[in-house]
């Protein structure tokens, strides 16, 4: 016998404020408007593979179920191509509120453990910083081996082909001056965001 | 003439043929491009999932120092960097507290950023400031009788659209009838490749390779152009996992500055052709070395 | 007659608006202020001075308490200076003995602080009080109203406003720019929700409309200058040249079979150009007036639209005694004074070329609503059947809604017909063909009368009702049967899945919007528009058909998007208005007229020629200028420009404004 699952969500379930927290990074005001008319799935190449489409996440955020939204797999399957933030009749930044939501997932760490995207941007983000560069091939192995390396045996060909042609190196590229940039990323935290943005911990974003 | 010139991580290491091919293009074109002193990486879409406000401190380093360059414009060919450039850009005009965030971390640096640097796709600059007629005089060998896909990518076209249109761009189209090679008509040509996915979750990643790839082969085309190095990587790369789950769709995928390479007459050595995992296969007309 | 100062009794009122000047404004405080003014012999404060009790209020202080003056400080004088007016007459005392000071719209509504708007209306009390003493005692203006009527535009609003007119025994001039009355009415195949035959129901109208004795319908023609004001307005309307008598021509279309192109091969626009004319042509069937028509760009006996006489003109020879082909005709300048102006020039669609996404102009079998109508339409280009560009016939077909509209990168506004007429041309596009229909809507808009009823209707047909926005019409193929058609991605919101659903023909339900030139237009009749370009009524609510502009008034589309039960009675209550006026033969107008001191004019004449209504003339004998009060508007221009002063205006005299002036400056 299948099992039986209840979905029925009671306030309980919805953390108030969460909506309007994320709306009010300056851009994102506009998912107020939201009239839920679907054209964001319908554009969206990698929305067949999402467990909430777009749309579905827009409303989950807009009514404050911060929890399916975090944990949810459409947050990480967005490609960032912008379809969705250009075709908006009311023109909402989909895409920005995807990056919101993936910041975030990232900073409570909500997100399955070998969860192979949000392992790649944390590895992504911790090579930047300290060498100011990145180098993909190391990249790559150290997302495999965090996540699953198994898989990293089956790329082998890939690399094997990526190595034959010279586009394989690791050799870690890195900036002459390393601790410039450390230092002056290291500013950002030690400011008082709020302060200097206006109660907003967030870049502005116009209209475009 | 001489621009300043933001390689980006990828051009440094996968995307190596791009750099390859483009410098000579451009230096036959009499433009040196300079490569900017101690870049950093953008930070693409990666960084941008991570902390907003530091993914553009990463990009006003670059603006800042391209400024110092003193240089007209800066030139950025990998799609996710030109984006996060100008992305930046937007916010630090947009948005003074950002301003004040970056300024104050670009003093760390003995930086300054006013905002006075474009940044530019090499597309636009070839075809809208040096213009079709000088790439014109240049080419010795037409790309005649070959038929190509202009494949843009998104983040060239969204969510700014600068230098083409939204919807149908045709910068590359008419560059490469310029070069003298029949275009195909490819509805896909602004469609998603899959971005850093086909790494991460390759189903849906590769779904959208394998889309673009069928549909270049099924309007005859014989090869894809391109214009930024994961693109082309996601298109080029993985033709064995494609294969194994849907069929093959082996067609090259090569950076549009290599056809003008070849159309210059430079050696295809030279231009990283060698490079692609799908060979390009003999222009009609002439041999290249794949 | 001038009263001296020290005979002046001033009543003064200020009202409390209820909250809306109460809540910011301290009334007693300002009443109490009041009653030490230089003049004022009474200061109340009450709740609402508009009302009854409030209007008797002044009537009877005004005789008990012998008041020569009387202020109110209430609201903007656009809503009651009229009111009180009438009360101040009431009383006894000549109505333009009152002043009215706005403290609502200029102060309550607009400031936050208490203190400082008290303070401000105070000001503002001490500066009317200042002014009224210098009022004099005027006479209304009677301007008299001409009787006819122009209406603009002869779609559906423009019918039905004149044969209301007309039936009312006025004579209506009926001006519209296509060669034939009817509008966008004419081309629809059916009308929602009675599926009545649009033609059907038009043509007996425009048939009445051509016959009637007070109608002087002027078809091919434009509106190209208008002068004057209410009541007396000069317009003149260019008559194209259709290079056809219109009194001689019998409709006969001998001329159209004749015509040395034997095959039809010029768009056809009012099929909207899916079929093909000849350059002589008549545009539909039950056009009226029942007169063909040649276009000089493509008739062989032009070139470039100059003639040149070099065709065999067997039109000519087809016409025989009937002599109805001129091809020296001219355009022709009529001037007409009418006293009352409706405007029902109606609407356009979107072009869906602006939504590439949709494919409109790149794929062939995608098509607008518009141009569905006319092939369903039995007198269309495929007399009712459904062939697309291709040549085949659909088998599936996909209807868009809101193209254009509801979208930020457009037009904002919901056009309020589409969802109704998308599910009409569901109905009439299941009877053409035995295709499967979906409908692609965000919701499902069906106000009127028998709108829900209908879309029941169609839910029991067999249409597929998908609620999602289409995101793409592409014709790249991703499964065996998506090859050749054109796919629909879409997600279906309701059922929870994105789909990709491979049709033959897609329709776009494009939206209506405002004419390209509606800008030119209203600059030409004198009206406002809102942001979005549609014309302005005065009051959405409670002047839907008047305009800011006295005598002009607006019926239809292009107020707003609405549906032909809401035009027509749109057009029947623009009808209404004007009679209004013309019944009562004359308007009454402000007594703010200027007149010239003769003694003062140096009779330099600069005043002349700035007059906009051509009011002041030269009096030879006396060498001084005189204002003819008639013509006179109060504008203003020659008081302000005369060198010698010597020109006064009736309300804004200049000790009038100066002591305004000076009692708001007082500390």
């Amino acid at each position: 016998m299948a099992e039986l699952t209840r979905t029925i969500k009671y306030e309980a379930d919805r953390v108030p404020g969460f909506g309007r927290e994320v709306m009010s990074v300056p851009g994102c005001e506009a998912l107020e408007s939201c009239i839920q008319c679907g054209t964001c799935s319908g554009v969206c190449p990698l929305s067949i593979y999402m467990d909430y489409s777009p749309r579905q996440v827009m409303a989950l955020t807009r009514a404050d179920f911060k929890n399916e939204v975090l944990r949810s797999h459409t947050i990480w399957l967005c490609a960032s191509c912008y379809s969705c933030t250009v075709e908006c009749p009311r023109q909402i930044r989909i895409t920005d509120i995807m990056y919101e939501l993936k910041q975030r997932a990232i900073k409570e760490e909500i997100y399955p453990k070998k969860f192979t995207i949000p392992v790649l941007a944390k590895e992504f983000y911790k090579m930047a910083h300290s060498q100011g560069r990145v180098t993909e091939n190391i990249l790559a192995t150290l997302m495999f081996l965090k996540t699953n390396w198994l898989a990293a045996m089956g790329q082998w060909k890939l690399g094997l082909g990526l190595l034959l042609r010279g586009r394989f190196s690791l050799k870690m590229e890195s900036i002459k001056r390393k601790d410039e940039l450390n230092r002056m990323l290291t500013t950002v935290d030690n400011l008082s965001i709020d302060s200097l943005t206006d109660g907003r911990s967030a870049p502005k974003k116009g209209s475009h | 003439m001489k621009y300043s010139y933001f390689p980006g991580c990828s051009l440094k290491g996968t995307g190596r043929a791009y750099e390859e091919s483009l410098l000579p293009v451009f230096r036959a074109m009499d433009i040196e491009l300079e490569e900017l002193e101690d870049w950093n990486c953008c930070g693409a879409t990666a960084y941008m999932a991570v902390d907003e406000v530091k993914a553009c401190v990463m990009a006003s380093r670059n603006l800042a120092i391209a400024e110092k360059a003193g240089h007209k414009e800066l030139v950025a060919p990998c799609n996710a960097c030109y984006l996060v450039l100008n992305k930046t850009k937007h916010y630090l005009h947009e948005s003074p507290s950002v301003k004040r965030v970056i300024d104050a971390a670009l003093k760390q640096g003995n930086l300054t950023y006013t905002g006075n640097v474009p940044v530019r796709h090499p597309l636009d600059v070839l075809v809208n400031s040096v213009g079709l007629d000088e790439v014109k005089k240049r080419v010795k060998q037409p790309l005649k009788g070959l038929k190509v896909a202009p494949y843009y990518g998104c983040q060239i076209v969204r969510p700014y659209s600068t230098f083409d249109d939204q919807y149908n761009p045709t910068t590359m189209d008419r560059l490469l009838e310029a070069l003298g090679a029949t275009v195909v008509t490819y509805p896909l040509k602004t469609r998603c490749c899959g971005g850093s996915l086909t790494g991460t979750l390759p189903e849906p990643g590769l779904l959208c390779s394998y889309i673009l790839l069928k549909e270049a082969i099924k309007r005859g085309a014989d090869v894809v152009a391109t214009i930024c190095p994961l693109c082309q990587f996601n298109l080029d790369g993985y033709h064995d996992k494609i294969e194994a789950k849907w069929e093959s769709v082996r067609i090259p995928t090569v950076y549009f500055s290599q056809l003008m390479g070849l159309a210059f007459g430079l050696p295809a050595q030279e231009l990283g052709l060698h490079r692609g995992f799908v060979p390009m296969k003999s222009l009609p007309a002439q041999t290249v070395a794949a | 007659m001038e009263t001296k100062k020290q005979d002046v009794r001033i009543g003064f009122y200020v009202c409390h608006c209820g909250h809306n000047i109460a809540s910011m404004v301290d009334c007693p405080a300002v009443a109490k202020y009041a009653e030490k003014l230089p003049g004022v012999v009474l200061s109340r404060d009450y709740k609402y001075m508009c009302s009854d009790p409030g209007q008797e209020l002044i009537a009877q202080d005004i005789r008990e308490h012998k008041l020569n003056r009387v202020v109110v400080a209430s609201c903007s004088p656009l809503l009651h200076e009229h009111t009180f007016r009438g009360a101040t007459e009431k009383g006894g005392l000549n109505p333009f003995y009152f002043h009215m000071v706005n403290i609502r719209e200029h102060n309550s509504w607009v400031h936050t602080d208490r203190e400082e708007a008290t303070a401000k209306a105070k000001d503002l009390t001490r500066a009317a009080v200042e002014r009224v003493a210098h009022h004099r005692a005027l006479e209304v203006k009677k301007v008299p109203i001409h009787p006819d009527v122009l209406v603009v535009g002869g779609g559906i609003a423009g019918i039905h406003a004149a044969m209301t007119l007309a039936k009312a025994g006025k004579k209506v001039y009926l001006v519209e720019r296509e060669p034939s009355i009817g509008g966008h009415m004419a081309k629809f195949d059916k009308t929602f929700p009675t599926l009545d035959c649009a033609a059907c129901i038009l043509t007996p109208k425009m048939s009445e409309v051509g016959a009637h004795k007070n109608i002087t319908l002027w078809t091919y023609s434009d509106v190209i200058k208008m002068d004057g004001y209410v009541g007396n307005y000069t317009v003149t309307v260019k008559r194209k040249p259709r290079y056809i008598n219109e009194d001689l021509c019998t409709g006969c279309q001998e001329c159209i079979s004749s015509c040395v192109f034997k095959e039809p091969k010029f768009a056809d626009e009012f099929n909207e150009n899916l079929g093909k004319r000849k350059p002589v042509y008549i545009p539909f069937p039950q056009a009226t007036p029942q007169v063909v028509l040649i276009d000089p760009d493509v008739c062989l006996n032009f070139k470039r639209g100059v003639l040149t006489d070099k065709c065999k003109k067997t039109c000519v020879e087809a016409c025989g005694e009937k002599k109805a082909i001129d091809f020296k005709q001219t355009e022709k300048l009529e001037e007409i004074k009418v006293g009352t102006i409706i405007v029902a020039t109606g609407f356009k669609t979107f072009e869906a070329e602006r939504i590439p996404q949709y494919g409109y102009g790149r794929y062939p079998n995608v098509y607008t609503a518009l141009e569905i109508e006319r092939l369903v339409n039995a007198s269309g280009p495929t007399a009712g059947d459904v062939v697309m560009r291709n040549g085949q016939h659909p088998k599936s077909i996909g209807i868009i809604h809101c193209v254009g509209s509801r979208d930020k990168k457009t037009n904002r506004w919901c056009s309020r017909v589409c969802c109704m007429y998308s599910m009409k041309l569901a109905h009439l596009l299941k009877e053409h063909t035995e295709a499967e229909i979906y409908n692609f809507y965000i919701d499902m808009r069906t106000p009127g009368k028998g709108y829900e009823e209908f879309y029941d209707k169609l839910l029991t047909e067999g249409v597929h009702f998908v609620r999602g926005r289409v995101g793409e019409v592409t014709d790249w193929a991703f499964t065996p049967e998506e090859e050749g058609k054109l796919v629909i991605r879409v997600e279906d919101t309701l059922a929870g899945y994105v789909r990709r659903i491979p049709v033959d023909m897609v329709v776009l339900s494009t939206g209506l919007e405002p004419h390209t030139d509606s800008q030119d237009v209203r600059r030409l009749f004198n009206m406002s528009c809102g942001s979005e370009g549609f014309f302005l009524e005065r009051h959405p609510k409670l002047a839907p058909v008047n305009t800011f502009t006295d005598g002009i008034y607006l019926a239809g589309c292009c107020q707003g998007p609405k549906d032909i039960p809401d035009t027509v009675a749109q057009a029947g209550a623009a009808a209404a208005e004007a009679m209004v006026l013309i019944d009562k033969g004359f308007v009454e107008q402000e007594p703010n007229t200027a007149f010239i001191l003769e003694t003062e004019c140096s009779g330099c004449k600069s005043c002349i020629p700035l007059c906009p209504y051509s009011a002041i003339t030269f009096v030879e004998e006396r060498k001084t200028a005189t204002i003819n009060e008639a013509l006179c508007k109060g504008c203003g221009t020659c008081v302000g420009a005369c060198p010698s002063g010597s020109i006064v205006q009736n309300l804004f005299e200049d000790e009038e404004i100066f002591s305004e002036i000076e009692g708001v400056l007082v500390q």
